[in-house]
């Protein structure tokens, strides 16, 4: 074999390796969301002249079935108005977030904020330091909005400007909000910001608000953590999981029963059965969609938390630090 | 003795309002300064956001809403007051009662500028309207203070007719053309006719029988735009009682101050009487028993099932470092010194009466920030902040400038009422009234 023909082959093999890779990529997301390109379905007439298209289900399988049933596959653009008061068909979203792996490394923050071009001083998810009791040690707590199914903000806002959609996100529509703020008062997790100044960071560029994104965000009104499903209408994960150096946060669709830290994947339903997931503050009522699974058999000790941290962001966390 | 109260009541009040003094030129003068400051504050706070305040993410709501709450107790009390006393027919209350509509009136349009104030884009103000939520308190609230607005203009301008008749036929009025036409208006063409009497009284009867359960209403709905949210120290079945009591006991305090000014400037030491203080002053009593009453069951609660961040948040009622000397004095002025000061008869006097009105007024407004602010430093999830702004609320410049640009309209708005007719119902002062008269014969 010579030397060309041996570069050939593995070109080759390499072209199919990655072609492979290609197609089981293609094949995941696609399970997992809504994939945007209309091509991924095959149309064939069957004998009823019935169109059928196929489907990949989510264990694996080709399946045929009429098309009229099918759901519309949402557009890649983030809806702008009254659009985005509508959830993604058949999408119930929620995340888990493992509280053993993380080890604030503020990564998620770091990403949410140039994701919605937030200032420093807005962090959609913040990462608190818990201590439950005197016996425990403490541990890191990243939290964002947790898309109440039975959410108070929502409950409270005389406009309607904040709403819950079909596919569980609680969004912001700051287009309509008159920034009353008694929806950040009424949430019992203090998930929302308020945008208090016009000096922003960054200029925002000039696009139309979509509360899919919190961007363009208006001063005067209330943002927070919106789940990212524009991310998802384009098949990605959002900004804070893919953030995550630790993996600790997993973002999926508990129709589908699968969640996934852009690592790996799991079944929803059998990860919290298995290790205990629960939701914080369970006791108020709020039904939120994000689970936490206990610090249990952690990676590290918590003080690696605090490796990176400057004297300043060290306060933050003195009303935990200073007891243990 | 009769002919004491019935003098010609309304020809004292007759300098008052024909032409204004160089004092109160120079009074309007000043209060129009200080609504100045205010207004530049206000467009500042506009232009720069509400990063000039002192609220921030966690205390969202600072000195704007206790404002709010403030004035919106005074203007349920006036209607509350004024409408016990007109249904009840206690005329001794009835030099009162135009100050109450007035005080009603007034703090009603003050409170709900506050709002204005405080949300982020109050150029958007009308989609509470256009997308109103009815599930929303907000909305609420909304329907209450407009429909309480209506009822109380209305009853206040049912209470003004006569008055402007007789100013209407007052001979030789030195007066501005003008006024001489806005009395004829809004006179309504009343004569003093047997059925004009009667339509007119049954009109104000049905108007104050309104009026007192919508103030109860509307107040009760403020109270729940707080005790509806799930947060430790706002969550708490007796909030609404409690608001709609501790807005009568403001109410009255602030009139007893009112009075106590009116007298001194319009020398109507013989319409108002040491037993008018005295008589306020009783009730002043009782309610200061009832408030006591009721804060205690608030804080012997929740101290009680020490649920975490109540006792946290209670904790901070203790602290002299953070709420103490704030909790001891609105609890102390409000609850315990009426009790000596009007409970002991060597200690009652006009004085001391007014300077205990004025005192449980301040308390009152310091209740009410210590239900919206230190709530809100503690939420379930303790604040985690190295930016102290962020966790420690204290209002700035803006906001207190706003705030005394309030009072300072409130306060406007009687100097100027006080021009167009007399602060005193004077055709109810001169009418025959048996209890009236055993009023002003016995208690001299």
């Amino acid at each position: 074999m010579s030397k060309d023909e041996h570069k050939n082959e593995s070109s080759r093999r390499d072209f199919l390796k990655s072609g492979f890779a290609f197609g089981i990529g293609t094949l995941f997301t696609g399970g997992l969301f809504s994939s945007c390109s209309e091509t991924t379905a095959k149309v064939t007439i069957s004998d009823e002249n019935v169109e059928k298209i196929k489907l990949l289900t989510t264990d694996g399988q080709i399946v045929e079935i009429d098309k009229s049933k099918a759901c519309p596959i949402s557009p890649c653009e983030p809806p702008v108005g009254d659009e985005a008061r509508k959830g993604i068909p058949g999408r119930k979203f929620v995340m888990v977030i493992d509280l053993a792996r993380c080890a604030n490394a503020g990564k998620c923050t770091s990403a949410c904020q140039l994701g919605h071009n937030l200032t420093p001083d807005q962090e959609f998810m913040r990462v608190y330091l818990m201590k439950d009791h005197e016996y425990t040690d403490p541990y890191w707590f990243p939290k964002n909005c947790y898309h109440c199914d039975n959410p108070s903000c929502v409950k409270v806002c005389p406009v309607g400007a904040t709403f819950k959609r079909d596919d569980g996100v609680v969004l912001v529509d700051a287009e309509t909000c008159i920034g009353c703020k008694f929806c950040v008062s009424a949430c019992p997790y203090s998930a929302r910001v308020f945008n208090w100044t016009e000096d922003w960071s960054k200029p925002e560029v000039d696009i139309e608000f979509s509360p899919e994104t919190s961007i363009p965000r208006i001063p005067g009104t209330v943002s927070k953590c919106d789940f990212c499903p524009d991310m998802s209408r384009q098949g990605k994960l959002p900004h804070c999981v893919t953030g995550c150096p630790m993996g600790a946060i997993y973002f999926g669709d508990a129709n589908e029963d699968t969640i996934c830290n852009g690592v790996e994947t799991l079944r929803f339903k059998q990860t919290i059965k298995d290790k205990a997931g629960y939701r914080y503050l369970e006791e108020l009522g709020t039904l939120p969609r994000v689970y936490y699974l206990p610090p249990v058999d952690r990676q590290f000790p918590y003080e690696r938390g605090f490796e990176k941290l400057t004297d300043e962001q060290k306060l933050r966390y003195k009303n935990i630090s200073d007891n243990s | 003795m009769e002919s004491e109260y019935r003098e010609d009541i309304l020809g004292g009040f007759i300098p008052h309002i024909q032409k204004p003094d160089r004092k109160w030129y120079a009074t309007v003068f000043v209060l129009l300064a200080i609504i100045g400051v205010g207004l530049f504050a206000f467009v500042y706070q506009l232009y720069k956001g509400q990063i000039v305040t002192g609220m921030r993410d966690n205390v969202v709501l600072g000195v704007y809403t206790v404002n709010f709450i403030f004035f919106m107790g005074l203007s349920y009390a006036g209607a509350l007051i004024g409408g016990i006393f007109h249904i009840g027919g206690f005329s001794w209350g009835r030099p009162m009662l135009r100050m109450l509509e007035i005080v009603t009136i007034t703090s009603l349009i003050v409170g709900p500028i506050f709002i204005l104030v405080c949300i982020g884009r109050p150029e958007r103000f009308l989609n509470l309207f256009f997308y109103a939520r009815i599930q929303s308190p907000i909305i609420w609230d909304v329907i209450a203070i407009v429909s309480d607005l209506f009822f109380c203009v209305v009853y206040l301008h049912f209470t003004y007719i006569r008055d402007f008749a007789k100013l209407r036929d007052y001979p030789n009025l030195n007066i501005a053309n003008w006024r001489k036409k806005f009395y004829k208006i809004m006179a309504l063409g009343y004569n003093d006719t047997k059925a004009q009497q009667r339509l007119l009284h049954q009109a104000q009867n049905i108007m104050a029988a309104i009026i007192i359960p919508t103030a109860i209403i509307a107040y009760s709905l403020l109270a729940w735009l707080f005790g509806m949210n799930q947060r430790p120290g706002w969550n708490n079945s007796i909030f609404a009682p409690y608001f709609v009591l501790s807005a009568v006991y403001s109410g009255i305090a602030l009139i007893i101050i009112i009075m106590w000014i009116y007298r001194k400037v319009y020398k109507l030491e013989q319409c108002i009487k040491k037993e008018h203080f005295d008589f306020l002053g009783y009730t002043l009593l009782l309610l200061a028993l009832f408030y006591g009453y009721f804060s205690f069951s608030e804080y012997i609660t929740e101290w009680y099932n020490s649920a975490k961040t109540s006792s946290i948040l209670l904790a901070k009622f203790w602290d002299f470092s953070e709420y103490g000397f704030m909790f001891m004095f609105s609890n102390f002025f409000a609850a315990i010194l009426p009790i000596i000061v009007i409970g002991i008869p060597q200690f009652r006097s006009i004085k001391s009466i007014v300077i205990t009105s004025g005192l449980i007024v301040f308390a009152l407004w310091l209740k009410r920030y210590l239900i919206v602010i230190p709530s809100l430093e503690t939420p379930y999830i303790p604040i985690q902040d190295e930016r102290l702004e962020w966790v420690f609320y204290s209002a700035t410049w803006v906001e207190w400038a706003l705030t005394l640009a309030g009072i300072a309209f409130f306060v406007l708005a009687f100097v100027v009422m006080s021009k167009i007719a007399p602060i005193v119902n004077v055709s109810e002062m001169e009418e025959k009234s048996k209890g009236l008269k055993f009023f002003y014969k016995t208690r001299k």
